[in-house]
């Protein structure tokens, strides 16, 4: 809502300029989004004469002015067809900018004459949109002054950014009145407003129209009077100047008439051309596939939920939020029907919705208009067409009623006190209320007023207290406190989750966050999305991601693109499944791994290994015995199939998968070189239950641990990690580890075959190995590695 | 002089002329060997008379003592003239680069989630999560927003493609349905804070479809504005480390909360930069309110008996106000560059001793 201050005076008895004015809208609710003054951009501008104009010796399209702006005659070439002695007009001297184009205004030589300034148009000043030539002013303007001063526009428009709930504050009158209740001001009655003796309805001559609803629901109340023998010509200067004000083109009298009701009194009506219609005006449920040509020159295609307006013919109204381009007013218009309707706001915003149509009356019907409203809105605009159009009323048709039965709430005041948390004592609450308009009995049952559609329950007659009193004079209270420290409040989950991300920015590896949502190619890669965007932003954003890596390496390429050589990427959030939506770390390791180096030659590159490396270290910080886990594969078709793996706790509960990309994905994402990648799916991790703090029992061994080397001949295609696991489990008692520290194939060793060496670490309990135990143990190692087809080397 | 003194100094003269330790070795083997001068001199005293001997030991002992000493300190002295010779062959520069230490960092989203978490546990809040994929029921019916409210049309909502007869799921709009989950799933008293992504359909230089919000929520008896005041009020002052910034509430709307406020925070201009606290103007920071009676009602929740207040505020937002970023989308580049230039160390975790800034 944007209005000039003048406009909120005509209603507002108050000396407040516009900052107070505002600073009292933002207390009580109403939020002030901007004040501009249109004078402040042109307080450089100055009435000014032209004494002489004189043609321009080397351009036939310009002229050569004397101009008097109050100082010293100054010399200004001119290029508008208008110029000419004698005339008055605005001047913009040099240091002046020129608000159309932002341009400063500067002495130069304009085809060799010099020239100090510009005569304005209208366009150059943001007035209007006329280009023609330059304002003209009438004789008596006097010379030398700020022009916007002697034009009236020295008016502030405030902009104020109405909540849906306030629909009685879509209309200057209704700010004004929340103003005058907040104490800013008095409230001027609205019959001295439109100059009217009183407000009663204007009873008119002949025939009321015929008008009805056959659809009480949607249109409870159709009320209208006609007025013949008018002349619809401009409206008034001072309705057109508030209109342009706040950024309305005037159009005709009969429009601007509606148009400045709907903004004065947040009170929309319609003005058909009686000419236009044949038989009676009712208000009835559209056919399924209805057209309407609109009066933005678009059609609509109506269904038969929503209301309309229609004749015996055609629809003329789609119901409270746009009229029909056939009866719409014209210059040649005659006869008018004005309409004064109640559309039931939930109707109105389901047609809106499916129409995806707005209008400012669309904004007041769907926020609900004043239901006891229609009689004076009649009144008002039947008024405003005789005075300005001229004519002849007619009777007053009524067709259904509003429905301005009063809502009745008892209320405690003690409740603002256990709500708002502010001592107000009963009787300023009472006043409170009845300022806005609320009635209150001696019994605190509270009836609020029929343009207050939002007040329901006793917790808005709290608020109403509340922002009246002033939400600044709240005392803060603080929350109680439990006794003692703070407890933790985290979940495992989250720990988890913060303990993941810590461990890979430890590691060295960047965290980004990237779109919950990919394009649908990229996700089918990916193993498919489920979830897809019904009205996504672009193509781009249109699936919700089954996995991570796609936003990663997306970034990954990005970053190459941006010159990166190494990137070490990832993110930890959501993957997006049918069921369920699943806490999930990823990273992307791309480019070098290494960078060319004096003590290391070469710049390296990533590995499977690589990908290994962080996968387990990521997985221990979340507490998972990684030794424990099994390598399997199957870790999805954007990996390298040879090169990738899965970690399973069991056979069936995947915690990640990891390793090189499948050479066809890189370069789907326009990556060079091997990228690394894995994912762990934090919701696999079993969440450990607590134990408490206490560790197991443990004393150093008084014995130092004694560590022997196998080396084993295998086929190619044993896994060392089975080897490892079996000689691991030959032998609990004496053996605490084993570590796998060469590997090797070639020359020496058989076609098909590997050489696999293991250290293996014994551990003596009470009394050092003797010669038998060692060999015992080592008996045991070499039986555990034949069972997997394991040769010792001699 | 005897011959006796004489012979030390022919030996104390040879050790020192002595240059490596096998010349050294060599004078230690004239004198103390086998058939050495001193060895000679000692072996001569067997067969002195006792006074004879009460006279010549301590002269011959003394003898072979010095020498001793001498070849000592000048076998030490050679030993640490080879160590230094060594050394300084083995000079490195130490100017050299050792291996490039990685850089890695923590986004600055999450980093202020963590901080967020560590201040409101101090207040009792545990951080609690819902779906970002939502029904509509608990992303708007619930919160009041029947479905022809106006506000709902305002929220520029994703939905989802439907499947079958099912209504139409949405992305979260907002993270006020968690206030939903959590009213619905557990009994108050409550105190939780909800941060999560959140998707509006905006795409401009200060919207991205895709952003972050914290949800505050406190249901119990006895809960009123004066406490949603000062928990704000304590929150900001901890979350900034700011004693001089002051709240201003504004009487506002939201379907699910009456009476509802925006909160406004006060700044001032420090080098051409929004610095929060200060005189130099209010602006718009978060929407807050108590929870409407409606929403408690849908919750199962006796209105009657219980109320509170909820909150909520741009994770983006606040991150970009303390640390001074000034482009939201470059929260979802994953530029490197600006990665490591606003993302926090590991290391820098939030903690109430050691301050939750870093």
């Amino acid at each position: 809502m944007k209005f000039p201050l003048s406009w909120l005076k005509a209603h507002l008895h108050t000396d407040a300029d516009a900052d107070t004015v505002a600073d009292k809208l933002n207390r009580i609710g109403l939020e002030v989004e901007e004040i501009d003054n249109p004078a402040e951009k042109l307080s450089a501008f100055r009435i000014a004469k032209i004494l002489t104009a004189a043609p321009h010796p080397q351009a036939d399209k310009l002229q050569i002015l004397t101009v008097d702006a109050g100082g010293e005659l100054l010399q200004v070439v001119c290029g508008a067809p208008n110029a000419r002695a004698a005339m008055l007009g605005v001047f913009g001297p040099a240091g002046a900018v020129v608000p159309a184009n932002g341009m400063v205004l500067k002495v130069a030589a304009i085809r060799g004459v010099e020239s100090n300034g510009m005569m304005c148009s209208v366009a150059e000043l943001e007035l209007g949109d006329d280009h023609d030539g330059i304002i003209e002013l009438p004789d008596d303007a006097p010379v030398g002054e700020v022009y916007a001063q002697w034009a009236g526009l020295d008016d502030p428009v405030i902009d104020v950014s109405i909540t849906p709930n306030r629909q009685d504050c879509m209309g200057v009158r209704g700010i004004a009145r929340d103003l005058a209740a907040a104490g800013l001001g008095t409230l001027r009655p609205l019959h001295e407003v439109y100059h009217m003796d009183t407000l009663q309805p204007i009873a008119g001559d002949g025939p009321a129209p015929v008008v009805a609803t056959h659809d009480p629901d949607g249109c409870p109340a159709f009320f209208a009077q006609a007025v013949s023998g008018v002349v619809n010509g401009a409206s008034p200067p001072w309705m057109r100047d508030r209109l342009r004000a706040i950024g309305q083109k005037p159009i005709s009298a009969l429009v601007d008439i509606t148009n400045f009701i709907s903004i004065d009194l947040g009170r929309p009506l319609h003005v058909y051309d009686r000419a236009k219609l044949s038989g009676p005006l009712v208000a009835r449920k559209a056919t399924q596939g209805e057209n309407v040509l609109a009066l933005n020159g678009k059609t609509y295609t109506l269904d038969n939920s929503m209301t309309v307006i229609a004749d015996d013919i055609m629809v003329h109204d789609i119901g409270g939020i746009m009229g029909g381009e056939h009866s719409g007013v014209s210059e040649s218009t005659k006869d008018v029907l004005i309409e004064c309707a109640y559309f039931t706001p939930e109707h109105i915003a389901r047609t809106g919705q499916k129409l995806t149509l707005t209008s400012d009356a669309r904004q007041r019907f769907e926020r609900g208009v004043d239901p006891a409203f229609l009689d004076d809105g009649l009144a008002i605009a039947t008024k405003l067409v005789l005075d300005i159009c001229g004519g002849q009323a007619s009777a007053i048709a009524r067709a259904g009623s509003p429905p301005v039965a009063p809502r009745n709430i008892s209320y405690d005041p003690d409740h603002c006190q256990r709500l708002g948390g502010i001592a107000v004592s009963a009787e300023d609450q009472r006043n409170i209320l009845e300022r806005l308009g609320f009635s209150v009995t001696s019994d605190w049952r509270v009836t609020p007023p029929s343009w207050r559609r939002d007040v329901e329950g006793s917790a808005d007659l709290v608020e109403e207290v509340v922002r009246m009193v002033g939400l600044d004079n709240i005392p803060s209270t603080p929350l109680p406190r439990t006794d003692g420290v703070a407890k933790p409040t985290a979940t495992a989950m989250q720990k988890i989750e913060r303990k993941v991300r810590r461990t890979a920015a430890a590691r060295g590896l960047n965290e980004a966050i990237n779109w919950s949502f990919l394009p649908e190619k990229e996700a089918a890669a990916f193993g498919g999305g489920h979830w897809s965007l019904a009205n996504p932003i672009s193509e781009d954003m249109k699936v919700m991601r089954p996995s991570l890596l796609p936003g990663l390496l997306s970034a990954a390429q990005r970053n190459m693109n941006r010159g990166a050589s190494s990137v070490r990427l990832f993110e930890i959030g959501r993957r997006y499944l049918p069921d369920s939506e699943k806490l999930t770390a990823a990273f992307v390791l791309s480019g070098d791994k290494a960078t060319r180096d004096w003590a290391n030659g070469r710049a390296t590159k990533f590995n499977a290994f690589d990908a290994k490396a962080e996968i387990e270290a990521l997985l221990s910080a979340t507490g998972v015995a990684v030794e424990t886990l099994m390598v399997m594969g199957e870790a999805g078709a954007h990996y390298h199939p040879g090169q990738s793996a899965t970690l399973r706790m069991g056979p069936k509960n995947i915690l990640a998968a990891f390793g090189a990309l499948h050479p066809v994905t890189a370069k789907a994402f326009d990556l060079d070189g091997p990228v690394m990648a894995a994912e762990i799916f934090l919701d696999a991790i079993p969440v450990r239950k607590s134990t408490g703090f206490m560790r197991a029992a443990f004393t150093p061994p008084a014995l130092q641990a004694v560590t022997r080397d196998f080396a084993f001949l295998v086929a190619a295609d044993v896994a060392s990690g089975d080897l490892v696991r079996a000689i691991k489990g030959c032998d609990k008692v004496n053996i605490v580890a084993v570590r796998l520290f060469d590997l090797f194939a070639g020359q020496g060793v058989a076609e098909g075959q590997k050489s696999l060496a293991v250290e293996v670490t014994l551990q003596p309990l009470d009394k050092s190995y003797g010669d038998e135990e060692l060999k015992a143990i080592s008996d045991r190692v070499i039986t555990a590695a034949a069972k997997l087809g394991g040769v010792l080397r001699g | 002089m005897t011959d006796i003194a004489n012979l030390q100094d022919e030996l104390l003269a040879a050790i020192g002329a002595a240059d490596t330790t096998e010349a050294l070795e060599a004078v230690r083997i004239s004198a103390l060997g086998k058939q050495g001068s001193v060895s000679a001199l000692l072996k001569t005293m067997g067969a002195m008379s006792p006074d004879e001997r009460q006279i010549q030991g301590p002269v011959i002992n003394g003898l072979r003592e010095t020498v001793s000493n001498a070849l000592a300190a000048k076998k030490s002295e050679l030993e640490n003239d080879a160590l230094n010779a060594r050394l300084a062959t083995e000079q490195l520069d130490m100017t050299l680069p050792p291996t490039a230490a990685l850089n890695g960092s923590v986004h600055p989203v999450s980093q202020v989630m963590d901080e967020l978490a560590e201040i409101f546990a101090d207040m009792g809040f545990a951080v609690a999560e819902g779906p970002e994929i939502e029904d509509q029921w608990h992303n708007f019916t619930a919160l009041n927003m029947p479905e022809t409210h106006p506000a709902r049309a305002m929220h520029d909502t994703f939905y989802m493609q439907a499947a079958g007869e099912e209504e139409a799921r949405l992305l979260r709009t907002h993270t006020s349905p968690v206030q939903i989950r959590t009213m619905t799933s557990q009994e108050p008293p409550i105190r939780i804070i909800a941060p999560g992504r959140v998707y509006r359909s905006d795409s401009d230089a200060t919207h991205t479809p895709m952003f972050h919000q914290i949800e505050g929520l406190v249901i119990d008896r006895g809960i009123h504005l004066g406490h949603l005041k000062w928990t704000l009020e304590t929150f900001l002052k901890a979350f900034f480390e700011r004693d001089e910034l002051t709240i201003r509430l504004r009487p506002s709307y939201f379907p699910f909360t009456e009476p509802s406020a925006e909160v406004d925070v006060s700044f001032s201009m420090e080098n051409g930069k929004r610095i929060l606290g200060g005189t130099g103007g209010w602006m718009e920071l978060l929407g807050s309110g108590m929870v409407h009676p409606k929403v408690i009602s849908a919750c199962g929740l006796d209105p009657d008996v219980y109320q509170g207040f909820a909150f909520g505020v741009g994770v983006d937002r606040l991150a970009m106000l303390k640390y001074g970023m000034d482009d939201l989308r470059a929260f979802f580049d994953g530029d490197l560059r600006w990665l490591k230039h606003y993302g926090f160390g590991a290391l820098d975790v939030p903690t109430l001793s050691g301050g939750v800034s870093a």
